[in-house]
């Protein structure tokens, strides 16, 4: 069992026209490494009508709308996390009920408003009573603002996690570029984030840091962009592990934190 | 048999990196099953005189004789061209100047001159277009990418020049490739490091409109997991001959002359 925690798809209204390409060749490059389920997030049109990381509330619906297509039409392969803007705290909320409802087992938060802003704790007391674990997408130390994102950092986003301890959170593709050694030294002492492995970047040293960090309990597998550079890790980590945290990493971890059901194991 | 042509020993100023000894390159090479790799002298690529680096190497490399040396030249240091003359009497695969570490003009007359020397030694020179993304770099370290327009630039100044190029990317690559006249392109080999693979088509694409010859293996280790490299080939459908040339058969044809 592999499940890969942070994924996404291309909707038809992406700026790629590739986008049938791009998600076919995803679940078949999953298939060859093995990946059982892809839990996966759209962001509204990917910048087409609204910014990806600031989606208007009509694309945030449709974003969401078109992964719970996929999660129905792939039932075996695909899992949903709701996307939402929480500078619309309403239509966030009615997307969490409608989407859990429809299916979704987790929340995602992107880059539209910082993570320890005290507008993200109503979605988060949302997540908490539907059991959803956040994904949060995180620049690893965040030195100056960058364009086109509100984007948080690990401080911020522990700031969060810790006013909501019931709450699982994954710190987003610790490979995603940035310094990770900065957001590894931030999350050690908070119990309830968890690191999401993600990113293209595959730096030597950086998952003898992340195990040394926050233990092999607190570490899930995933590609983002990337499966290749996913499967990298995950073929490092075999080696570095012993087998039966190779599968914590894997998919048991993961299957703590999400929905009980929310996988063919459970 | 698989080659990987983007290696490094040593120290990293940046960061702590573990696995940068001989011995620990040589325990990840069998790890990935690389029987060769070409190896450079990672904490001298910022020295004043990164030649200060090469002897070790060389000793390094007789005392492993799957490392290959790939010699640092300085091209405006005094006796530089004696260096690039001990590249090729010793065997090396190729010497390497990163002018954007050395705080050189990419394009300026000593880089132009060098690689009108390496053209007429036959000593390919290997250049990175960087060692880590911009995004996580140290903030004082504030050497920018070597710029694609380099690389048009250095393979039209000597019609002999071969010209090896490390970590770069698909809009990279396919910028210098159709900005370079056939007979020039011919003359570029490009490393796997940096090319995303699936679910993005970046690699399956350059290797469809460029050909699989004009490609090396190649990793960045110990900077980075020489596993990337191997997964990424092995997400591609590639017929025997086109991966056997990728992972060695180029390397040992680009040396063979």
């Amino acid at each position: 069992m592999l499940i890969d925690v942070h994924a996404h798809f291309h909707p038809d209204r992406s700026p790629r026209n590739d986008w049938r390409e791009y998600n076919a060749s995803r679940l078949a490059a999953g298939d060859r490494m093995g990946v059982t389920i892809h839990v996966a997030s759209i962001l509204g049109t990917f910048g087409r009508t609204s910014p990806t990381y600031f989606p208007s509330p009509a694309d945030v619906t449709y974003g969401n709308d078109f992964l719970l297509g996929l999660q129905k039409a792939h039932a075996n392969r695909i899992r949903g996390y709701v996307c939402v803007n929480p500078n619309y705290t309403e239509h966030a909320l009615a997307e969490i009920t409608r989407c859990v409802k429809a299916g979704m087992i987790g929340l995602k938060l992107a880059a539209s408003r910082r993570a320890d802003d005290p507008l993200l704790d109503p979605v988060c007391q949302a997540a908490a009573k539907h059991h959803l674990p956040v994904l949060h997408h995180l620049w690893q130390h965040r030195r100056h603002e960058w364009p086109q994102q509100e984007a948080s950092d690990a401080v911020e986003l522990c700031a969060l996690a810790i006013r909501h301890p019931t709450v699982s959170f994954l710190l987003a593709h610790i490979g995603g570029g940035g310094d990770w050694l900065h957001s590894l030294a931030a999350v050690r002492d908070v119990p309830n984030v968890y690191v999401d492995l993600s990113g293209s970047g595959v730096d030597g040293g950086m998952l003898e840091a992340c195990v040394d960090a926050v233990g092999v309990n607190r570490l899930l597998w995933g590609a983002d962009m990337t499966l290749c550079s996913g499967w990298a890790k995950l073929r490092y980590l075999e080696r570095l592990l012993t087998v039966e945290e190779v599968e914590q990493v894997r998919w048991k971890n993961a299957a703590g934190i999400f929905p009980k059901g929310a996988f063919p194991s459970d | 048999m698989r080659i990987d042509v983007n290696a490094f020993l040593g120290a990293y100023p940046w960061r702590r990196l573990p696995g940068s000894s001989p011995a620990h390159l040589i325990q990840a090479m069998d790890r990935v099953e690389i029987t060769e790799a070409w190896v450079s002298h990672l904490p001298g690529l910022w020295w004043k005189d990164p030649t200060e680096g090469n002897d070790w190497l060389y000793e390094t490399a007789v005392a492993h004789p799957r490392l290959k040396p790939v010699p640092t030249v300085h091209p405006s240091l005094p006796h530089w061209e004696e260096v690039l003359a001990e590249a090729a009497t010793r065997g090396a695969p190729a010497v390497r100047c990163d002018p954007q570490f050395l705080g050189l003009a990419p394009t300026g007359h000593e880089m132009r001159v060098l690689a009108a020397t390496c053209g007429s030694a036959g000593v390919p020179l290997l250049m990175s277009v960087r060692l880590e993304d911009l995004r996580q770099r140290h903030p004082l370290d504030t050497a920018g990418d070597l710029p694609a327009s380099a690389v048009r630039t250095l393979i039209r100044a000597d019609a002999e020049l071969k010209l090896i190029v490390t970590h770069a990317d698909r809009s990279f690559i396919e910028e210098v490739h159709f900005g370079s006249t056939p007979s020039e392109a011919e003359r570029l080999w490009w490393d796997l490091s940096w090319i995303w693979g699936p679910p993005e088509d970046h690699l399956a694409t350059l290797l469809a409109n460029l050909g699989p010859s004009r490609f090396l293996f190649g990793t960045g280790q110990p900077l980075r997991l020489p596993e990337h490299s191997v997964a990424k080939l092995d997400l591609l459908d590639l017929s025997a001959d086109a991966r056997g040339a990728i992972e060695a058969g180029n390397a040992r044809r680009l040396v063979a002359g």
